[in-house]
């Protein structure tokens, strides 16, 4: 039986690698007792799978990854919602658990597209707006970039599906940037859209806060979420934030 | 609330593994803090990494928290991304667990385990604000205080820590707790510092050093005396005499990303009497106290539940002496018959470190590795049975070779045979002997499969304060480069043999500050200010460092670590007591020069070292026999006991006749 989760990871522990979360629910799922289904070999490990990495100093309000358990489980995902809701470090709060379809895709090969929520520091609302306008009125944009040490010029344009300026939210006054940036073919990270949104800013400084809101498939010729977030809001824990 | 927090956020997106900074671990006590109550900073010179795991900062954390008057957070030394960061944007040392500074602390207490961290410890105080000379601290600077194995000689440091504790921390960080306490709640008022240091050098276990004069003769010390007739001449080490009065943790800190030991640690006993002569956590911790089998079971089967750790490290100086190690190990095997509650998790994984040179061992390291047999690890630390008895690591080649064979048939293909070089007395037959032992083990190996392979680690041997080799001359770099390359050049004609060894420079910088006295301080605080933090890293470590301000200071690195010391000479250490009677030490060096190996008091008669004699403490051991298996470090078979569960006994035989020439 899999099961398919969403879950969230704020505050400090946005620090941590997209390995450390991997650990983080490898060790929850034991602490729990979860009838994990192991793969065969010589050193068994049980059998997850871990959607797209979420950079290091990233937030997310939409992770998700795929646990496969072993036979006789519980197949009630509202029992599993329970059960993961206090087994993983403060931070992370497990929103959604969905059976997931046999035969779907892996989330690796699935996801299409993902929107950031990027609080800025040091820019106003009115450079944001105007940024946004020369940003998308661009028919070529070039971004200088080395991945796996080889350097490139690439035209990201392409990659940016949708970005506007976005309302402070609740607890920090500063304002935002939403993008929705394509992840197939070598697609663009948030940190290189504010590059190349304030080519004349240093990044690093510029993007106080990287928040991924949803990750997007497409079914049909329509993109969709994962599991759609619905009503239900994150809370995070005091001390932690 | 003090937190540094909103400051030290933006900082983390530019630095190297961010994780390290921001504490929330699964399992770390959370601190509270309140005006009375006096506040720890428990601090570990080196990165996150290798100090998280550490068991005495994770246990006193909880012990002091747990009291009403104290509070304790912890600290790790910043890498250098992020100590750049913090002085230019001027965000001082903090507390991992609410991100206070560290001199809002009462006190800053550093677990000191190895000499190359002195350094990063001036620069941690110096991070804190707090001068790094304790002559200028006031009343508003945390103490400084220093334990760990370095206590045991923490001269070098003695212009800069205000405090150093000497032995085991549970109890007597409550009686420092008491004497600070009291202090602050009269009033912390100026001028009160001296006579709070003196309050505490009233504390057993505690040494101030600055309640000492060190009178010189040349270039040797005549004597250290106290400065006031209510401070002791001599401060002996603490030591608590029941483990199973000591659980911790109880709660074990399970980290939210990778450490060096990423599992949970279990101690199963503390001390060790097998008395390595060149061993210097076995002579200042004795004697030996073993936890009660069951009290392990209940903190394995507690600590994998709430860590959701799958592996476990059963920790000690020989876990394989433990004498409820069967009934414990039983107890994990899922096909084993303990009788024991089931573990929570199915897939457990039981590390035994410092493994015992034997077959025994080796059959019991099989019952409970799990699926995973990557590598075993196994330490004779010298290459001939004679120098074996100089440094009384009684182990024969029957032993090893037992071992290994035992090791390679199990389904092991990977050997690591750790060695020392430069002991006193090592002839380069002592030292060749290390590659005939190494290729004579994959030869065994070879038998079971053809990858069979062993690596040797070469260590440059460092004297160490408290152990009889303390009046040995180390070799110089040279010295040790030159038997490094014997054992390069001999292994090269050896197949399936490779050759690791460690810095002999970064080895003579260690005996420096190993054996070093007050005047090593001024070394220490040059190499600091020169930019040497992070010694025990390649990418930071530059011997001439440590040449120049020794030549700066007018200090002779021959004198300080090549020379032999004689019997009468006042050694700097002389007024600190692990217990050991200098005289046992002095006639332990002896038997060391003539040869003579000295069995393990546990199981044959008392020979008064002065530890137990002296401290009204006994051993703590649930067998009066030693287990089965191995020669137990006599060096005589005292096979017997248990069964032992390794299958290749018969075949060994005829395999060891063909390799062994010649064996003791």
């Amino acid at each position: 039986m899999r099961l398919r989760i969403r879950h969230t990871k704020r505050g400090k522990i946005r620090f941590t690698s997209h390995r450390d979360t991997a650990r983080h629910w490898e060790r929850a799922v034991r602490k729990v007792n979860a009838p994990l289904a192991y793969s065969s070999g010589f050193t068994p490990r049980p059998r997850m799978s871990f959607g797209l990495a979420l950079p290091t100093g990233a937030e997310s309000d939409a992770e998700y990854l795929d646990i496969e358990l072993a036979e006789g489980a519980d197949p009630d995902p509202g029992y599993w919602l329970e059960v993961f809701r206090d087994a993983l470090p403060p931070g992370y709060e497990v929103t959604h658990v969905a059976l997931r379809d046999a035969g779907s895709p892996s989330l690796q090969e699935d996801v299409v597209a993902t929107t950031w929520l990027i609080t800025l520091e040091g820019v106003s609302a009115a450079e944001i707006e105007d940024a946004v306008g020369r940003t998308l009125a661009a028919p070529v944009l070039e971004l200088a970039r080395e991945r796996k040490g080889t350097a490139s010029v690439d035209d990201v344009r392409p990659a940016i599906l949708d970005l506007s300026p976005a309302p402070a939210g609740d607890d920090d006054p500063r304002p935002r940037l939403c993008a929705t940036l394509a992840t197939t073919g070598r697609g663009l990270r948030p940190l290189e859209l504010v590059q190349v949104v304030f080519p004349a800013l240093d990044a690093v400084d510029t993007a106080a806060r990287l928040l991924r809101t949803h990750q997007w498939i497409e079914r049909d010729g329509e993109r969709r979420e994962i599991i759609p977030a619905g009503a239900t809001a994150a809370r995070l824990p005091v001390g932690c934030a | 609330m003090n937190s540094l927090w909103a400051r030290i956020e933006p900082l983390l997106a530019r630095v190297q593994k961010p994780a390290r900074y921001i504490g929330c671990e699964d399992g770390a006590v959370v601190p509270r803090h309140a005006p009375g109550k006096v506040s720890w900073l428990l601090a570990y010179p080196d990165t996150y990494e290798i100090g998280l795991p550490n068991q005495g900062l994770q246990i006193l954390h909880e012990i002091l928290n747990e009291r009403d008057d104290a509070v304790a957070e912890r600290t790790y030394a910043p890498w250098s991304d992020m100590s750049a960061l913090m002085r230019q944007r001027g965000v001082p040392l903090f507390s991992v667990d609410t991100h206070r500074a560290a001199g809002d602390f009462d006190i800053l207490a550093f677990n000191l385990s190895a000499e190359l961290v002195y350094t990063n410890v001036l620069d941690m105080v110096d991070l804190a604000g707090v001068p790094v000379r304790t002559e200028e601290r006031t009343e508003e600077h945390p103490l400084v205080v220093l334990g760990g194995h370095c206590a045991f000689n923490p001269e070098p440091l003695a212009d800069y820590v205000d405090v150093a504790v000497l032995g085991e921390g549970e109890e007597v960080v409550g009686d420092i707790t008491a004497v600070v306490r009291d202090w602050k709640a009269s009033g912390r008022t100026q001028g009160s510092r001296v006579g709070l240091l003196r309050e505490l050098s009233k504390v057993p276990g505690v040494y101030v050093p600055s309640m000492y004069e060190v009178e010189y003769e040349g270039a040797a010390i005549r004597a250290v005396t106290p400065r006031y007739p209510d401070v002791p001449a001599v401060v002996h080490k603490r030591t608590v005499a029941d483990l199973g009065q000591w659980p911790y943790p109880k709660s074990p800190v399970a980290p939210l990303t990778e450490v060096v030991h990423d599992r949970l640690a279990v101690e199963v006993f503390r001390g060790c009497t097998r008395g390595c002569r060149f061993c210097q956590a076995g002579m200042i911790t004795r004697p030996v106290r073993e936890r009660p089998a069951e009290q392990v079971r209940t903190m394995i089967q507690n600590g994998l539940r709430r860590t959701g750790y799958d592996e476990v490290s059963l920790t000690s100086l020989s876990t394989a002496d433990f004498s409820g190690i069967e009934q414990v190990a039983a107890s994990l095997n899922p096909l084993g018959c303990g009788g024991s509650a089931p573990l929570p998790h199915e897939q457990v994984t039981v590390s035994l470190p410092s493994l015992r040179v034997d077959a025994f061992t080796v059959g019991l390291a099989g019952q409970v590795a799990g699926g995973r047999r990557s590598g075993l690890t196994f330490a004779p630390e010298g290459g001939s049975w004679r120098i074996r008895q100089v440094i009384n690591k009684l182990i024969t080649e029957d032993d090893l070779y037992g071992a290994v064979d035992s090791a390679f048939s199990q389904g092991w293909h990977r050997m690591k045979l750790y060695f020392l070089t430069g002991l006193p007395t090592e002839l380069d037959e002592d030292t060749l002997g290390i590659v005939d032992l190494a290729r004579n083990c994959v030869r065994l190996g070879r038998r079971h499969t053809n990858r069979a392979s062993v690596t040797v680690s070469l260590g440059g041997f460092v004297p160490k304060p408290q152990t009889p080799f303390q009046w040995f001359g180390q070799n110089t770099t040279d010295e040790l480069r030159r038997k490094i390359q014997l054992v390069r050049d001999a292994s090269q004609r050896a197949k399936g043999v490779t050759v690791k060894w460690h810095d002999p420079a970064a080895t003579m910088a260690e005996g420096i500050a190993s054996r070093g006295d007050r005047r090593v301080g001024r070394v220490i605080e040059r190499v600091w200010r020169d930019g040497g933090v992070f010694q025990e890293w390649n990418e930071f470590f530059r011997l001439s460092r440590w040449q120049e301000a020794m030549a700066a200071e007018g200090l002779s690195i021959d004198w300080y670590v090549h020379r032999h010391r004689t019997e009468d000479e006042v050694l700097p250490w002389d007024h600190l007591s692990a217990g050991l009677h200098k005289d046992f030490l002095w006639a332990d060096w002896q038997d060391a020069l003539a040869e003579h190996g000295l069995p393990d008091c546990r199981w044959t008669p008392c020979y008064d070292c002065g530890v137990c004699t002296g401290y009204g403490i006994e051993h703590v051991v649930a067998s009066p026999v030693a287990p089965a298996g191995g020669s137990q470090g006599t060096g005589q078979d005292l096979t017997r006991g248990g069964e032992v569960p390794v299958t290749l006994l018969t075949r060994r035989e005829s395999a060891v006749d063909a390799v062994v020439g010649g064996a003791s």
